[in-house]
């Protein structure tokens, strides 16, 4: 009897929840409901981090039009497959997959959940409701080619990358042209760490390259140890993602800050707006984001440490980019074995960035695999 | 090329002080694998304690204590409740990845004064080798100093013959009136020591910043040091520096462009442990065991 009892109550108990999902849902004006995977803890540096900001400003710009679920430290894999899953289930509208190694299980979870929205970042795959959204960081390096030119003495750049992937070589050849463009002596040699995240490696790699003679370091990996051991050892280097002068007031020439606010604001409005689309076609092109320095998605820190004419320099140049007068990878482009990639009068399209294999010149060795 | 030198050392020497006092512990016949963890408290510890205290050698003390604390930990579930130790050492790891995230996020973004080098009076004046072996922190010239201890503990001491003997038969050491558990619980705390020493040289020589996770997987390569030396003291310097040497060599190799994939050389050090152990397996065939017998062995002997 008991048991009896205890079943209809639970069903009632199910009808009504059910029911106030069914009327809390259909109301109008209820919150958008906006989910975050993030790869790791927001911290206070790094790529989370700018993840972080970016959902910060929807908060603040939406108030209590959205409502932001976070989940941190999510494993890329099988795990995150279950974390996305649970976010949609959830009944969040949109979903933001911040790391490139959630783009398998996007698209998974995707194909499950045909009404829910998602945004995977830096991935290359896109459906009728998975979208992508990325940053042309490359353009920031170009402004650090041509800071490191002028203010390397030893004509030598140590550069730290994580794995030998196009969006990261992408980064060193535009790092190279801004070399180019005003030092013509210089070169670029490149470690691979083989990871994004391992201080100690990256500390290791960066002492290497001061031993080896470089002065100016870069890095496309996400701790700061490259920064602190270019301060202690009186060379200089450049912030990733966000700004790192707290860990080397006197190393860091600039950061590349990564703003995804933006980003995430026109999205979800346009999904407020019923205007979410990721267009027809096998690739769904209208659907990727592509944004840099005049989008506001990439932003540079303020020029320091460096002497004024240098300053302004580097000022020109993210003018130039900004404005569209400088072409980063316009023609002729000769790779560093001396074959031509590109002749004068024609630039790399995006499909051409992201094939990139092969180092241009003024970088050292060649691309590993 | 004295840099690139100074560079291998220091890298080594975390590996050092973990292997080391993993040894130990596997020499009483307990297998913790939570070196790892173990390794990340101490690098939490360390930087708490310097920023709170504001002097680098407190950090050495707080890594230490923190070690020991999680290899307390350890100890209590796995000498007292005789849990399995392979289960709880991962346990552990896991563990100490979180609450040391936890413990550490205030600390994300703050940096701190590095450990002074200390010149050795006269030997620092030598030319080449001064600079390199003399012109160290405290902790290197610690590391040592323990490794040299215990070679001579191992070998020629009756507390370290003890020892020996509870890890490789708990029965026996139990029946002549050894406290094994006693014994056991000591040498898991040192190793735990030496683990957070280790763990606290990274933020307090290598990279003076907290990041979660920081160790990135060095306490593994540790306990892959041990075997590599097949439970011989000193052969964990010479493992630790062939680590080192072989992850700054395949650094700089790319640098000058060297034409070795470097994919390669990172499987060298695995490569040589997987050696080592073939090596030993061998010898264990002809009855001249270094494995500690009750490695891994709970003792259900009561006390």
């Amino acid at each position: 009897m008991i048991k009896f009892c205890m079943r209809i109550f639970s069903l009632i108990a199910l009808s009504i929840s059910v029911l106030f999902f069914v009327i809390s849902s259909t109301f109008a004006g209820s919150p958008t409901k906006v989910g975050f995977v993030y790869l790791t803890t927001p911290g206070d540096h790094g790529w989370t981090y700018a993840h972080e900001l970016g959902k910060q400003m929807v908060e603040k710009r939406f108030g209590k039009d959205v409502k932001v679920s976070v989940v941190e430290n999510v494993p890329e894999g099988p795990d995150a497959t279950r974390v996305i899953r649970e976010l949609a289930k959830q009944g969040n509208e949109i979903i933001f997959t911040t790391s490139f190694g959630y783009m398998e299980p996007t698209l998974k979870v995707a194909k499950e959940f045909p009404d829910v929205k998602f945004e995977h970042i830096t991935g290359y795959k896109r459906s009728k409701n998975v979208a992508t959204g990325n940053i042309r960081f490359y353009e920031g390096r170009y402004i650090q080619g041509v800071v490191a030119g002028l203010m390397t003495k030893t004509n030598k750049i140590g550069y730290i990358g994580a794995y030998p992937i196009a969006e990261v070589i992408m980064g060193i050849n535009a790092f190279a042209q801004g070399l180019k463009s005003v030092n013509k002596d210089a070169s670029i040699s490149v470690i691979w760490a083989n990871t994004w995240y391992d201080p100690v490696k990256e500390a290791d790699a960066a002492k290497v390259h001061i031993a080896e003679g470089a002065d100016v370091l870069a890095q496309h990996t996400d701790s700061p140890a490259m920064l602190q051991i270019a301060e202690k050892n009186g060379a200089m280097g450049f912030g990733q993602s966000t700004d790192m002068s707290a860990f080397a007031p006197k190393a860091q020439l600039f950061a590349s800050i990564n703003n995804w606010g933006p980003y995430y604001i026109k999205k979800i409005e346009e999904l407020r707006n019923g205007k979410w689309n990721t267009g027809d076609g096998p690739n769904h092109w209208p659907g990727n984001v592509w944004g840099g320095i005049k989008s506001d998605m990439l932003v540079i820190s303020k020029f320091e440490n460096m002497p004024s004419n240098v300053a302004q320099k580097a000022q020109e140049a993210l003018d130039g980019i900004k404005s569209g007068k400088i072409n980063i990878f316009a023609g002729p482009l000769v790779d560093n074995t001396g074959k031509e990639i590109i002749p004068a009068g024609k630039a790399l399209d995006d499909g051409a960035l992201w094939g990139m294999n092969y180092y241009l010149q003024g970088v050292n060795g060649k691309v590993p695999g | 090329m004295d840099a690139l030198v100074l560079t291998i050392i220091a890298t080594s020497i975390p590996l050092l002080l973990a292997a080391t006092g993993e040894l130990i512990a596997e020499k009483s016949g307990v297998l913790n694998l939570g070196v790892e963890g173990m390794m990340l408290s101490g690098a939490v510890g360390a930087l708490g304690a310097v920023l709170w205290l504001e002097n680098p050698y407190y950090g050495i003390v707080a890594g230490a204590l923190s070690g020991v604390l999680m290899a307390s930990i350890f100890s209590i579930f796995t000498i007292n409740f005789m849990t399995n130790q392979v289960a709880t050492g991962l346990g552990l790891t896991i563990f100490a990845t979180g609450l040391t995230g936890l413990a550490g996020a205030p600390l994300v973004g703050k940096t701190i004064p590095s450990l002074p080098k200390i010149e050795i009076f006269l030997l620092s004046d030598i030319p080449v080798v001064g600079s390199i072996l003399f012109n160290q922190d405290f902790v290197a010239y610690l590391s040592i100093a323990i490794i040299i201890y215990i070679s001579f503990f191992l070998k020629y001491s009756k507390s370290g013959i003890i020892l020996r003997a509870v890890g490789d038969d708990h029965q026996s050491a139990h029946s002549v009136g050894y406290p094994v558990k006693k014994i056991r619980w000591y040498a898991t705390c040192f190793g735990g020591m030496c683990a957070g020493i280790g763990g606290a040289y990274i933020p307090l020589v290598l990279t003076p910043h907290w990041s979660e996770g920081m160790t990135a997987g060095r306490g593994w390569i540790a306990l892959a040091l041990v075997v590599f030396a097949s439970w011989i003291p000193w052969r964990i310097i010479v493992g630790a520096l062939i680590f080192g040497g072989i992850t700054i060599a395949q650094l700089v190799g790319q640098a000058r462009g060297w034409p070795i994939p470097s994919q390669l050389l990172s499987m060298m050090p695995y490569l040589a442990t997987i050696i080592a152990l073939t090596m030993i397996s061998g010898k264990l065939s002809k009855n001249n065991s270094v494995v500690p017998s009750s490695l891994g062995k709970p003792f259900f002997g009561s006390q």
